[in-house]
Parts: C-alpha cells; sequence; structure tokens
C-alpha cells in the first residue's frame, strides 16, 4: 500500500477491544481515516462511540485490558507494536494529547514550571532556563496573562479554563506536527468553552500543526475543524468536509445529532428532536445496522450490514438506504462497483471497507 | 400572572472562610449569592443561567433550606421557610423536590432503581405498603420512560440518561409542586440532553409543576423557560420574559452569554465568535470588583460603572436589569427572532 507523502497520519483497519468480565468487547471496529499536515480533523460521537479509544490506542494509551490491532502510520512510522520505550520517542514531541479534564491531567504537587520543563528539557535537551523561557513563550501564545508569574504556581491557582490552556502549551511545548485533544472544552462553561475553541481556532491558522479534535457535540466544531468523522457503536457512519457534515448530512444518525443541538439562532422553543433510545450497548448491538434501533428512517433493508461507501470526494456515508448509484469509489483504497458491493452486503463483511 | 407559589427576596448567603493561611489569619468572604429576588407563578418554569461560580447552585440549596443565607425570605406558598427549623423544613420537601448534576454519582451504587425511586415514600410515608410503594414506583418509572421491569437493576446498569431518568423519577415520586433542576443535561451527550429536556418539559405540563431549571447555557433553557435570569457572581443580572431577553438582551453579560453558545453551523459560528468580546475569566469571588461586578469584563463600562452598583430595575413594563446603561445599549445578537 503506497503511503500519500501529504497524510500525516494514516489508521487503516484499527480495532480496540478489551477483555471484560463479561467477555470481549469490541469498542473500535475497523476505522480508517488520515490527517494530512496542518488539517484540523474532528471526530463525533456520542459516549460508546469508540471515539477516545481511537486516539488512546494510537497514542499507545490503552487500559491494560485493552489491544488494539490494524495500522495507524505517523509520518510512515508505525505506531502500533511499537514499544513504550520508542513510543516515548513520538509522544509529547511530534505527536502530543490534551485530555478533557484539565485537573486530573495535571499533578496538583507540581508547579506548573516544573511540569511544561520536563517535558522540553526531556525532548529538546534544552536546559532548564532555556526549557522555562520557551514555556512562558508558549503560556503566552495561549493568552495566559503574566505567564513569567504564573508560571511559578500549582494547577489549584488557575481557574478551569486557565488549567485547560495550560495543557494546551503543553501540548505545543515541542512544536508538534500532530496535536490530539480529546474533548478539551467539555467540562468547561461555555463562555471559557468559546474563548478555547477560539483559541484552537488561531492555533490552527497561525501554524502548521494538524489538529485531531474529539467531542460528543457538532456545534462545538462548527468553526474550527476541516474534515468531520462521524462515528457510532465503534465505526464510522459518515464522513465529509464541515460544510458536508452541517450543511448537508447524509447519515440519519448525523442527521439527529444536529437536530438535536438546542438552537438560539432557530425560532420556535417547541419540542427538541431527540436520537430515540440510549447510546449504543457495545455487547448487544442489533444485527444489520448498529443504530437502526434508534433510527427514525429504518427499513428491512437495514437488518443487513451496511457497508462504508466513499465517493470520489471522499465523503463516506455508512446507511444502506443512501447507497447512490453508479460506480463508487473508495478514495483511499480501490474502486469497487456498486454489483460487487451488493455481492458483498449481508454476507456479515463489516469490514469491507478495510480489506486491502 | 397568578399568585407566586415561591417568592425570593433579597436572598444574601455568604461564606466565611479563615483564609487557609495559618499565619495571615484574616476572615475573607464570599458572597455567593447577594440579594436575588424573584417569583415563581404555579405551573411557570424559571431558567437560571450562569457561569461556575456564578452562585445558582447556592441559590438552589437555599431554597430547599440545605444553606442557611444570612438575609432575605423564601416564601413558599406565603410561608418563610428560612424561619423554619429542621423538621418542619423536612416536611416541606415532600413539595420541593430536586434533580442534581450529575445523574450517577447521585444514585447510590447500591440500591436498586426500585429502592431508589421508592425510598422518599417510605421516608415520610413509614406506614404505606410495601405492594403500594412498589406499584407506585413502577408507575413513576413509566411516566419518566423507563421500563418497569427494571425495577430490580442497579444504576451501573442503567446509561447516563437512564440515570437522570431515574433521578427524576425520585423526585417526582412525592407529587412535588416545585422541582429544582440543577443542570440536569450537563453531564449527558448533546443526543440524550434534548431527550430529558423534553421530558421534564412534558412532565412540567402534564403535572403542572414548577420548576426551577438551572444551566450554564443559555440554548438550553430556552426550549425550557417561560422566563429566564442571568447570574453572575452571586448577583442577578437580567430576570425577563423568555421571547424578550433571546431577541433583546439588556445586560451585556446576556449577550456575551449568547454569543458563546455553540451554533451547529460553521458560517454562523465563525460570526458569533468573532464578536465576541468576552475576555478573561471571572475575578477572584473574595475581591469582587467596585462598582458593577461585571465591569472588569465589560466593554461598554463607563465611570459610573466602576463607583455605582447598579440596583436591579424594571425598564417600563418589562423585564428586570442591573445595568445603567440598560436603555442606551443595543445588544441584539442579529439572530432570527424566536
Amino acid at each position: 500500500m503506497s503511503v500519500d507523502p501529504g497524510n500525516l497520519l494514516e489508521v487503516r483497519g484499527l480495532k480496540v477491544s478489551f477483555d471484560t468480565p463479561d467477555g470481549e468487547v469490541t469498542a473500535v471496529n475497523g476505522v480508517d481515516f488520515q490527517v494530512r499536515a496542518g488539517e484540523t480533523l474532528a471526530i463525533v460521537g456520542e459516549s460508546g462511540s469508540g471515539k477516545s479509544q481511537l486516539v488512546l490506542a494510537i497514542m499507545g494509551l490503552l487500559a491494560e485490558n485493552g489491544s488494539a490491532s490494524g495500522s495507524a502510520k505517523f509520518q510512515g512510522q508505525e505506531l502500533m507494536g511499537m514499544t513504550q520505550k520508542e513510543l516515548n520517542q513520538v509522544r509529547g514531541k511530534d505527536l502530543a494529547m490534551i485530555f478533557q479534564d484539565p485537573m486530573t491531567s495535571l499533578n496538583p504537587f507540581l508547579t506548573i514550571e516544573r511540569q511544561m520543563t520536563e517535558v522540553a528539557m526531556h525532548h529538546r535537551k534544552m536546559s532548564r532556563r532555556e526549557a522555562r523561557a520557551h514555556a512562558v513563550e508558549m503560556l503566552r501564545a495561549v493568552r495566559i496573562p503574566d505567564p513569567e508569574e504564573r508560571i511559578r504556581q500549582y494547577p489549584h491557582e488557575f481557574s478551569g479554563g486557565m488549567r485547560q490552556r495550560v495543557m494546551i502549551a503543553m501540548g505545543l511545548l515541542c512544536e508538534p506536527d500532530l496535536l490530539i485533544a480529546d474533548e478539551p472544552s467539555t467540562a468547561l462553561d461555555v463562555t471559557v468553552q468559546a474563548q478555547i475553541t477560539r483559541l484552537l481556532g488561531e492555533l490552527r491558522q497561525k501554524s502548521q500543526m494538524a489538529i485531531i479534535l474529539i467531542t460528543h457535540d457538532l456545534a462545538v466544531v462548527a468553526d474550527v475543524c476541516d474534515r468531520i468523522i462521524v462515528m457510532y457503536a465503534g465505526q464510522v457512519v459518515e464522513c465529509g468536509t464541515v460544510d458536508d457534515i452541517f450543511y448537508d448530512p447524509r447519515h440519519p444518525y448525523t442527521r439527529g445529532l444536529l437536530a438535536s443541538v438546542p438552537r438560539l439562532d432557530r425560532a420556535g422553543d417547541g419540542e427538541l428532536h431527540a436520537i430515540r433510545g440510549n447510546p449504543p450497548n457495545l455487547q448487544a448491538l442489533p444485527a444489520g445496522c448498529a443504530f437502526r434501533d434508534r433510527c427514525d428512517d429504518a427499513q428491512a433493508i437495514c437488518t443487513e450490514t451496511p457497508p462504508l461507501w466513499r465517493d470520489a470526494a471522499g465523503r463516506c456515508n455508512r446507511c444502506i438506504q443512501g447507497l447512490p448509484g453508479g460506480e463508487i469509489v473508495d478514495s483511499t483504497l480501490h474502486t469497487r462497483s456498486v454489483a460487487a458491493a451488493d455481492a458483498l452486503v449481508g454476507t456479515g463483511a463489516t469490514d469491507m471497507e478495510t480489506a486491502p | 400572572m397568578t399568585d407566586p407559589v415561591l417568592r425570593v427576596q433579597d436572598l444574601t448567603l455568604h461564606y466565611h472562610s479563615d483564609g487557609g493561611n495559618l499565619w495571615q489569619r484574616r476572615k475573607r468572604v464570599l458572597r455567593a449569592v447577594d440579594g436575588v429576588s424573584f417569583d415563581l407563578a404555579a405551573g411557570e418554569t424559571l431558567g437560571i443561567v450562569g457561569e461556575s461560580g456564578s452562585g445558582k447552585s447556592t441559590l438552589a440549596r437555599a431554597i430547599l433550606g440545605l444553606a442557611k443565607p444570612q438575609r432575605g425570605r423564601v416564601l413558599w406558598m406565603g410561608e418563610d421557610l428560612t424561619r423554619l427549623g429542621h423538621e418542619e423544613l423536612r416536611l416541606k420537601r415532600k413539595e420541593i423536590q430536586i434533580v442534581f448534576q450529575d445523574p450517577v454519582a447521585s444514585l447510590n451504587p447500591r440500591m436498586t432503581a426500585g429502592a431508589i425511586i421508592g425510598e422518599p415514600l417510605s421516608t415520610f410515608y413509614p406506614h404505606m405498603e410495601q405492594l403500594q410503594i412498589e406499584e407506585r414506583t413502577r408507575g413513576m418509572m413509566k411516566m419518566v420512560g423507563l421500563l418497569p421491569n427494571q425495577i430490580n437493576r442497579y444504576p451501573h446498569e442503567f446509561s447516563g440518561g437512564q440515570c437522570q431518568r431515574i433521578g427524576i423519577a425520585r423526585s417526582l415520586v412525592l407529587n412535588p409542586k416545585l422541582l429544582i433542576c440543577d443542570e440536569p443535561v450537563s453531564a449527558l451527550d448533546v443526543s440524550i440532553q434534548a431527550q430529558i429536556i423534553n421530558l421534564l418539559r412534558d412532565l412540567q405540563k402534564k403535572l403542572g409543576l414548577a420548576l426551577i431549571f438551572i444551566a450554564h447555557d443559555l440554548s438550553v433553557v430556552k426550549h425550557i423557560s417561560d422566563r429566564v435570569m442571568v447570574m453572575y457572581m452571586g448577583r442577578s443580572m437580567e430576570l425577563g420574559q423568555k421571547q424578550a431577553l433571546y431577541s433583546r438582551p439588556l445586560h451585556p453579560y446576556t449577550s456575551a452569554l449568547m454569543k458563546s453558545v455553540p451554533v451547529p453551523d460553521p458560517k454562523l459560528a465563525h460570526k458569533l465568535r468573532q464578536d465576541l468580546w468576552l475576555k478573561g475569566d471571572m475575578p477572584s469571588p473574595f475581591q469582587p470588583p467596585k462598582g458593577c461586578i461585571f465591569h472588569t469584563r465589560c466593554p461598554f463600562a463607563v465611570n459610573r460603572c466602576q463607583a455605582d452598583v447598579p440596583a436591579m430595575r424594571r425598564l417600563g413594563q418589562g423585564d428586570w436589569v442591573a445595568c445603567h446603561r440598560a436603555e442606551e445599549l443595543d445588544l441584539s445578537i442579529g439572530l432570527p427572532a424566536l
């Protein structure tokens, strides 16, 4: 398989499963995507969609009972199967991650300075003094007032929004090529959320860094990403550009997610559209389309396993009712005709789009 | 408007802290709720919106008698709850109930859903037959959209949204007249938030409840409230009819909150983000700004705002606002009218 030189991260057929007392649970079930240099990609889905486990697997941070298979190539280098030592050469340096809860991700016993200089000294072999100056500069870049003063403080002396800025500054220390942000603003107030989103938007414009933003709320990423992947029950159900997803959503789940956002900019104050039922129980998924039992448009045909279709423009959709006619180009892999795919539908080939 | 069932007058609740420093003991005062007043009619829904630290949860606790205010009154059907003794107050909780933010943490993991929902019945009606309690519990489960045959399941067997339904069923099992929902949806997925908001709306209509719905997001309360109150650092900044407040906010802070709401429309979101002038964090609550408490973050602040505390006043026949410049500012944010 040839590697597109423009792709910073190429993920192929990624599966994550967990060994639990109730048996094996597949959290991510064959996901493909790529991130190009400088691009911002949002991965959207509910709890249990596998969005966080997907990136944790890429980062080599799965819980002990978790295992991942498939391929994740970062700058052409295979991350799957790397030892912790090898991963540590990449993580924090070219590939950085910030987590949802800024309080639990910072060490409460160490000053911000200690936590920030450690990274720069380790990866960039800076002296303490250089590392400190660099850390102050990063804090300034994320708009923390009086960075020289504040760097000496402990995490509890910062507000939630400021802590998340510190986390972002830490992620930026080694000027990574790819920053993964897992729900960076979910635990914050809307006002602070707006500030953090704006900050990410500015970073995206100013730097060459690629960003993966993970969220359960489509609205949060509306003006800060280039492309969007929507996940449900461990699989990609739709992907496309930001305009595709917001102005022309095709999968019923994406449409449901969009419609359930309470809006200030729409007239009327009636019933909100809600997606029926509960986030998927991965151990009791319906046969065929995993979203079938919550879908308002479900038909008899939905008991067949839907393939993931990708058109020439790179849009993809996993709704069997949305299958366009004619030839479909699976742009990342190979060309396949509808007839060939039809033969596969119903054979239980859930991962057909990942087969080489 | 019919006579209010709840009348909160000049409610003030300060927390005192000794500063935490052993060598420099000085008393510090945190004004969690500072002179808040509002009325609530039977069957009416009031949305209370503000950032963390705005005092909205403390206000809820004070109404329930879970925190003792220093000043002000909480008149429930004409009776001042702040003057009641422990036992009298406990009995009032048959009429006033609360739903908490974190649906999973607020349920006892060792109790079944049925036991959680039925517990208030056995507490308040010790002579009630077990069979009767179970029957009522099943009825409640059905009403909030749970399956009655899930009665013997434990909280961990339910999703977050279902746990919140259990919390709602428990709070309604005594047939209260007032339900206070403290951020009931902020811990839930967006798709599930809508279910819970719709459920609360339906129940409110069906049962004729008075409802206080607390959130940090103006868009969430829009779908459920008749009136909305915006709080900042313990004070009420604006209180108005929903229609008016959303189409023409009177307080700069209200309009900033509106611009912060995430909008699932890239072009509009970009525009709102460009226009958002609210910067920085809330000041330390131990050293609140003098004058208008919002003036440090307000681009419209003039000298007067630094000196005088704006009183909560009514503009004409309309809404209440605590801003010196409410008449002169046009703060509509240009969204389609409601």
